[in-house]
């Protein structure tokens, strides 16, 4: 079970490694409401620079909202959200647009353009947020489509023709496409079979160790957050109640955590 | 006034939920109007500031405008020919049948065509607008924009406003051309008008300002019908029935504020 990625987590001391060093995303009491559902109540969180942080935590719990908040997606309505110690709240949207060409983003349903090619939307961040021209962009997308196991063939095809998890692969190939320092996961391996899951933690790992990048993944299935992460942090009615290496996840001493990763129906965590 | 008030205390609980039934939906009115404002200041602005994505508007301007023409060009004939029609046994009882070319003519410039064209518009494209954008919406697509450090709203919906108010104007003067021919076909063929006086009929009534009238309505219907189209796309709720919602809302408000606006820009322009 134990990969590279995981190896090199172990090597660090558990979060916060080292305070005074920038963290690459660091949020601090960060509080998102929707009308009178308060969904995040107080997240604080520091992912260190090229670490890869998974946050575990059942449906509804605010990690979806946590992941679109620190994107702008979703205006966080009170905290700080710092990516390299620039503070993303309330920052003006130009601001915001150039922090946002740090990221990378694989959505949980792929989220491909399908009035578009394979090969244009894995281009599509080369070609508009770069500037980059469409012959060159188109030539770096079947890199990037090869590195994920896709071949040229399925350049000039469109999302709908393709299964789920090529789908997602072809997501994976968009996300990384502009070599980002951080990547965000939503839910990676959701609706896939249990081989093609494993495929697509496998080119995860492969494809941030590459880009050296900081990943910050949101997931509930254990043996993708096992195999992709250094640290991961588990989330429970918006807010983080425990962080820790990933080789400290079965003794975390956490009943939460406990009933969580042996996917236990009692425990303190009821049901909906 | 006793009496209202012992009625009121007796139906308190029904009285009360009517009363904040009205309420309620007057709030929500208020606040729709509210965003759609916003959004279209928000709109108007990103027009105005590079980068304008000129591919797509001509892309948009080939969907809204050309697409439309066969169903604007078909309603404005048969509107034209219909008219001429009405007019003629309306008008005869008074012995006016000279007055149908002047009728038909500044009827389809003035009204009958812009109002038309922007309906059908807003039947056929608005409601495309909605679903496309609302499926993108629900589908993450538009996050995925920005992700990708594009604006959605320059991308998507600044496009479609910029065709919508660019092409109507164009629909409308083939629709005027149409619909006028349409009343000319009838009035020579099945009410046996002389071509030569009913075409100078026509001609001597027309003024410029006739036609530039309906031409500034087209171009508020575009702006408006596409700008309905993204708004309750960009703002679609989840899932099939949230875009089904969408759709329906897009072209229910671009068609009430299509007569709102006509009845304003008449008035302007004619009082």
């Amino acid at each position: 079970m134990m990969t590279d990625a995981t190896q090199a987590g172990s090597q660090t001391a558990p979060q916060p490694s080292n305070p005074t060093s920038q963290a690459k995303i660091e949020m601090s009491g960060v509080v998102k409401a929707f009308g009178s559902k308060k969904v995040l109540q107080g997240v604080d969180l520091r992912v260190e620079r090229g670490h890869s942080m998974v946050i575990i935590g059942g449906s509804g719990t605010g990690k979806s909202v946590m992941l679109k908040s620190i994107l702008g997606l979703v205006k966080a309505d009170q905290g700080s959200i710092k990516i390299d110690g620039q503070e993303m709240v309330g920052a003006k949207s130009k601001d915001r647009e150039s922090l946002l060409k740090k990221f990378g983003m694989l959505f949980q349903g792929g989220a491909l353009f399908d009035s578009l090619p394979i090969w244009y939307n894995v281009a599509f961040g080369l070609i508009y947020g770069k500037n980059i021209s469409k012959e060159e962009a188109r030539t770096i997308a079947i890199e990037k489509l090869n590195e994920v196991g896709m071949g040229e063939s399925i350049a000039d095809q469109y999302p709908a023709e393709l299964s789920g998890g090529m789908q997602k692969r072809v997501a994976l190939a968009r996300a990384i496409a502009t070599n980002p320092e951080i990547i965000f996961f939503d839910e990676p391996t959701t609706g896939l079979d249990p081989i093609m899951a494993d495929v697509i933690n496998e080119l995860i790992v492969k494809c941030v160790k590459n880009l050296g990048a900081t990943a910050l993944t949101i997931t509930h299935d254990m043996a993708s957050a096992r195999k992709i992460a250094d640290h991961i942090a588990m989330i429970h009615q918006g807010k983080i109640i425990w962080t820790g290496a990933v080789e400290e996840l079965d003794h975390s001493g956490n009943p939460y955590v406990d009933q969580f990763i042996h996917g236990r129906a009692s425990g303190p965590i009821t049901g909906v | 006034m006793n009496g209202l008030t012992n009625f009121l205390k007796s139906k308190s609980p029904y009285a009360q939920g009517v009363f904040q039934a009205v309420g309620h939906s007057i709030l929500n009115v208020v606040q729709a109007l509210g965003a759609i404002t916003l959004f279209a200041l928000r709109t108007l602005g990103h027009c105005l500031a590079p980068p304008l994505y000129l591919r797509h508007i001509g892309r948009q301007m080939i969907d809204i405008g050309y697409y439309s023409l066969p169903v604007v060009g078909m309603t404005a004939l048969f509107t034209g020919m219909v008219l001429a029609l009405q007019s003629y046994t309306g008008f005869s009882r008074f012995n006016a049948e000279s007055a149908i070319a002047s009728v038909v003519v500044l009827s389809i410039t003035r009204e009958l065509s812009p109002v038309l064209a922007g309906l059908m518009v807003a039947g056929r494209v608005g409601a495309s607008i909605a679903a496309e954008i609302g499926t993108m919406r629900v589908t993450e697509q538009i996050d995925a924009l920005t992700t990708l450090s594009v604006n959605p709203m320059k991308y998507l919906v600044v496009p479609r406003v910029i065709a919508g108010a660019l092409m109507l104007p164009l629909l409308v003067l083939i629709g005027d051309i149409i619909g006028v021919y349409g009343g000319y076909i009838v009035a020579t063929h099945v009410l046996e008008f002389s071509p030569h006086n009913y075409l100078h009929q026509t001609w001597s009534v027309l003024e410029q300002n006739d036609v530039v009238s309906g031409l500034v309505k087209a171009a508020v219907f575009g702006f408006l019908v596409a700008l309905m189209g993204c708004y309750h796309g960009y703002n679609s709720g989840r899932g099939a029935q949230g875009v089904g919602a969408a759709t329906t809302n897009a072209v229910v408000t671009a068609s009430i504020l299509i007569l709102i606006f006509n009845y304003l820009i008449t008035q302007i322009f004619f009082s």
